[in-house]
C-alpha cells in the first residue's frame, strides 16, 4: 500500500489505520460493551423507573450512594484530559503532542457518562428539567449545572478545534464519508486558517484550566456545603481537584497503554511519555496522601462526637476495609512509581533465592488481603484467630508493609517495563479513588448528627448495573471514537516536527554566522 | 406576623406515641409494611425517638418526639436545586411536591433526619371491612404523594388555612393559640405538647420556650429550630 501511494508517511499510516480497518475483536468488544449497557438500561427504566428507587440499597439516612460515587468518580476522570492538555500546551511541553488527543477524548466521554448517574439518583428524573424552569442558584447543585455544562461545551470545543485539520485529512483521504466533509468547516490549512485556529486553541488552553478546577471543586461544595460530619470541610475544594486529577491522569495511562499495544502505536507513546506521566501521577498521590493525611488528622484532634463516629467508621467500624483498602491501593501506586527507580540492588548471592522467593510472597500477599477480606476482621481479630499475637508496631504497620512486599515481589519485572508500572499503578489509582469516593459519601450518611436506629447501605444489583453501564458506556464511546477519528493528533505531531526542525535550522544559522566572525 | 412554635415538655412526654398516628392519619401517611421498616424506609414525620444515655449499669432511655424543627435558619431550603422546599413568612417550612425533583440534598442537608422520601408509589391496602381502599379514608386537604418526591412535617399547614378562614367568617383576628393546632399537639394524651405563636406575648409557648428547662435540638449548629423541649427534672 505505502508503495502505491508513496506520499502516505509512516505517522499518518499508523494513525489512520484503526479508521480504515475494523477487526473481528473490535465488534466482540463493541457487541460486548453495548451488552452491557443495554443490561443497564433494563435495570434503570424496567426496574428503576417502574417501582422508584426502592429497588436500590438505599434508605433513611443513606440517601446517597453508589450512583452519587459514580457522579464524583467520572466527574473526576474527566479532569484528565482537557486540564492536562491544556496545561501541558500553555507550558509548551512538546513531549505532549501524541497524548493530548486521547486526553481530551476522555475528558468529554467521562462527562457524557458522570451527570447522567445524578438522573439516576433523581427520585423524578421527569421533572428534571426544573432546574431550569426553577433555579436556586443557593444551592450547590446548581453550581454543578452550571459549570459542568460550561466544562462540557468547553471539552468538546477543545477536543474539535485541533481536530479540525486530521479532519480534513480523512476528508481527503475517504472522500465517500461525508459527514467529515461537514466536520472539516472547510479546512484548506490556509495560512489564515492556521492562524485563527492556534489562536483559538491558545484561547482555550487558557479558559479550559479555570472551568476544570471549578468543576470538581463544586463537586465537592455539594458536599461540604452541607454540616454533615467530616463533609462540612474547607479542604474538601481542593482534595477534590486533586483526586480528580490524580485518577484522570490514571485514566489517561490506561487508555494509552491499550491503545499503544492494540493500535501498534509504540513509535510514538515512548516509554518517555509513561515516565513523564507517570511523574505527575506520582505527584499527584503525594498531594493525595496530604490531603488525606490533614483531613483526618484534624477530624482527630477535633474529637468532636459526630464526626469522630464517622471517623471510626472509617478506621475501625464498618467501612474499615474499603478505607483500607484504598490506602492500600495508593499505597502500591506509591511504590510502584518509585521503587523501580531507586538504585537497589539485590546482592549477588541472594539473587538466586530471591528469584524463588517473589513470585511466593507476590501470591502470599494477595492471599493475605483476601484472607483479610474474607474474614472481615480486623488485624487483631485476624491475629487472635491464629492464636499468634502480632507486636502492635508490625500489626499497625502491616498495611504499609504489604504493599511494599507486593512491589517488591514485581520489582525486576516493573523495573524493566515502566509502561507495565504506570499500568499496574494506574489501574490501583483507579479501583482506589472509586473507594475513596465511596468512603466519603456513605460513611457519613451512615452516622447522621441525629440518629433514630442503626443504618447500612448495601448496593443493590440495580446499581451494580448501572455502575457497569457507566463503565461500558464510556469506554465504548471511546472505542467508538477511536473507529472514527485519529487518536494520535497528526497535524499537531507534524507541527512539533516542523518546528522542532526550525529551531534545529535557526540555531544552525546563529553557529554559522557566529563561526564567520572575526576573531 | 405569627412565628408559629411547639414545645414538648419531656416530663410529661410517655412516649406512647399518640402524636405519631395522629400525623399519620392526619396527613395521609402511606401505611409502611415489615419490609420497608426492615430497610429502613418508614415514614413519620414525628416519630419518637429513643435517646439512650448513660454507659451500663447507669444506663437511661429517653423518648423524644421529633417532627421537623421548622428552623428559622434552616440548612435544607438552602441546598434545594427547585426551590421546592423553603420557608413561608410565618416560620413553617413547607415542600412542594409537584416541583421536588427528588435528588435528596434538602435530605442529607437536614441535621435532625426529619425530611422523608418516597422510595416506592404509596400502597394503600384494602379495608377489612367494607371493602373500600384504605385510600378512601384520606383527609381530603393534604395532598397524597407520589413516588420519588421528598416530604416532610408542615406543621399541619392545611389546619392553619382552615383557622384562619373560620376567623375570618367569625370576623376576628386569628387567635395565637388555640386556633391553629396540628393534629399531634391535638391528640397528646399526656397534654405534653403545646403549639401556638412564639412571639405573642402571654401563650403558653412563648412563655415555655423561655423557661430556664427549655433546650433546642443540637443548637449548636445554628439552625434556630423552633421546636422547643422542656428537659426532664
Amino acid at each position: 500500500m505505502r508503495s502505491s501511494t508513496p506520499s502516505i508517511d509512516p505517522l499518518e499510516a499508523t494513525a489512520l489505520r484503526p479508521i480504515q480497518q475494523r477487526s473481528s475483536g473490535f465488534y466482540l468488544l463493541a457487541f460486548a460493551l453495548v451488552a452491557t449497557a443495554l443490561w443497564g438500561v433494563n435495570a434503570l427504566v424496567f426496574h428503576q423507573w417502574r417501582n422508584g428507587l426502592q429497588v436500590t440499597g438505599l434508605n433513611c439516612p443513606v440517601f446517597w450512594g453508589v450512583y452519587i460515587t459514580n457522579f464524583v468518580f467520572f466527574v473526576g476522570i474527566s479532569h484528565a484530559g482537557t486540564l492536562i492538555s491544556a496545561i501541558l500546551r500553555v507550558t509548551g511541553q512538546e513531549w505532549r503532542r501524541p497524548i493530548t488527543r486521547m486526553a481530551e477524548a476522555i475528558t468529554v466521554f467521562a462527562l457524557m457518562v458522570g451527570p447522567i448517574n445524578v438522573i439516576f439518583d433523581m427520585g423524578r428524573p421527569d421533572r428534571m428539567l426544573n432546574i431550569f424552569k426553577h433555579p436556586n442558584f443557593n444551592s450547590p447543585l446548581l453550581w454543578d449545572v452550571c459549570c459542568i455544562s460550561v466544562y462540557f461545551v468547553g471539552s468538546i470545543t477543545f477536543l474539535y478545534l485541533p481536530m479540525i485539520p486530521d479532519i480534513a485529512l480523512l476528508r481527503d483521504r475517504m472522500p465517500h464519508r461525508r459527514f467529515y466533509r461537514i466536520l472539516a468547516l472547510g479546512w484548506k490549512a490556509t495560512d489564515r486558517q492556521k492562524h485563527r485556529l492556534e489562536k483559538a486553541i491558545v484561547v482555550m488552553s487558557i479558559a479550559i484550566i479555570p472551568i476544570a478546577v471549578s468543576v470538581h471543586t463544586v463537586v465537592s461544595y455539594v458536599f461540604a456545603m452541607t454540616i454533615k460530619p467530616m463533609w462540612h470541610s474547607t479542604i474538601f475544594g481542593p482534595y477534590f481537584v486533586v483526586g480528580a486529577i490524580y485518577s484522570g491522569i490514571a485514566a489517561l495511562l490506561i487508555a494509552m497503554v491499550i491503545l499503544r499495544k492494540v493500535y501498534h502505536f509504540e513509535e510514538y507513546l515512548k516509554p518517555e511519555h509513561f515516565r513523564r506521566l507517570g511523574f505527575l501521577l506520582l505527584t499527584m498521590c503525594c498531594l493525595w496522601f496530604y490531603f488525606t493525611f490533614s483531613e483526618f488528622l484534624t477530624t482527630f484532634y477535633g474529637q468532636s462526637p459526630e464526626e469522630m463516629k464517622v471517623f471510626y467508621g472509617k478506621m475501625s467500624g464498618d467501612y474499615r476495609l474499603l478505607f483500607w483498602g484504598m490506602v492500600f491501593c495508593m499505597w502500591t501506586t506509591f511504590f510502584t512509581l518509585t521503587l523501580p527507580w531507586l538504585p537497589l540492588r539485590t546482592p549477588a548471592p541472594l539473587r538466586a533465592p530471591a528469584r524463588v522467593l517473589r513470585p511466593i510472597l507476590a501470591i502470599a500477599v494477595v492471599a493475605a488481603f483476601v484472607a483479610i477480606s474474607q474474614r472481615a476482621g480486623t488485624m487483631t481479630t485476624l491475629a487472635m484467630d491464629l492464636r499468634m499475637p502480632l507486636p502492635p508496631f508490625l500489626e499497625r504497620s502491616m498495611m504499609a508493609i504489604m504493599p511494599i512486599a507486593f512491589v517488591w515481589s514485581l520489582l525486576p519485572y516493573l523495573r524493566n517495563n515502566p509502561i507495565v508500572s504506570s499500568f499496574v499503578a494506574s489501574i490501583f489509582v483507579v479501583i482506589g479513588m472509586w473507594l475513596e469516593r465511596f468512603v466519603i459519601v456513605v460513611p457519613t450518611l451512615v452516622n447522621p448528627r441525629l440518629s433514630w436506629g442503626v443504618a447500612a447501605y448495601h448496593p443493590s444489583w440495580v446499581e451494580w448495573s448501572l455502575t457497569a453501564f457507566d463503565f461500558a458506556g464510556m469506554v465504548l464511546l471511546f472505542v467508538l471514537f477511536s473507529k472514527v477519528f485519529p487518536m494520535l493528533p497528526i497535524w499537531e505531531m507534524r507541527e512539533g516536527e516542523l518546528a522542532e526542525r526550525s529551531r534545529f535550522e535557526t540555531q544552525r544559522v546563529i553557529m554559522d554566522r557566529a563561526s564567520e566572525v572575526p576573531a | 406576623m405569627p412565628r408559629w412554635g411547639m414545645v414538648i415538655d419531656l416530663d410529661k412526654c410517655t412516649g406512647c406515641q399518640a402524636c405519631t398516628v395522629a400525623c399519620q392519619t392526619e396527613n395521609n401517611l402511606r401505611p409502611g409494611s415489615v419490609e420497608e421498616s426492615q430497610r429502613g424506609r418508614i415514614i413519620e414525620w414525628i416519630h419518637v425517638l429513643p435517646v439512650v444515655e448513660g454507659e451500663y449499669p447507669h444506663v437511661k432511655t429517653r423518648y423524644m418526639p421529633v417532627p421537623c424543627q421548622h428552623c428559622d435558619n434552616p440548612p435544607c431550603t438552602r441546598v434545594c436545586p427547585v426551590r421546592a422546599t423553603y420557608k413561608n413568612d410565618e416560620g413553617i417550612v413547607a415542600q412542594i411536591y409537584p416541583r421536588c425533583i427528588g435528588c435528596r440534598y434538602c435530605v442529607n442537608a437536614c441535621p435532625y433526619t426529619c425530611k422523608f422520601f418516597n422510595w416506592s408509589q404509596p400502597d394503600w391496602p384494602e379495608s377489612t371491612h367494607g371493602g373500600k381502599s384504605l385510600s378512601a379514608a384520606h383527609n381530603p386537604d393534604v395532598s397524597v404523594r407520589p413516588v420519588g418526591v421528598t416530604e416532610k412535617c408542615s406543621f399541619c399547614s392545611h389546619r392553619l388555612i382552615k383557622a384562619r378562614e373560620q376567623a375570618k367568617s367569625e370576623e376576628r383576628p386569628l387567635r395565637s393559640e388555640g386556633d391553629f393546632v396540628p393534629a399531634c399537639v391535638e391528640a397528646c394524651p399526656a397534654e405534653a405538647m403545646c403549639f401556638g405563636d412564639l412571639d405573642s406575648p402571654g401563650t403558653a409557648v412563648s412563655e415555655l420556650s423561655r423557661s430556664h428547662r427549655a433546650f433546642r435540638l443540637q443548637e449548636e449548629l445554628g439552625a434556630e429550630p423552633k421546636v422547643y423541649y422542656l428537659t426532664e427534672g
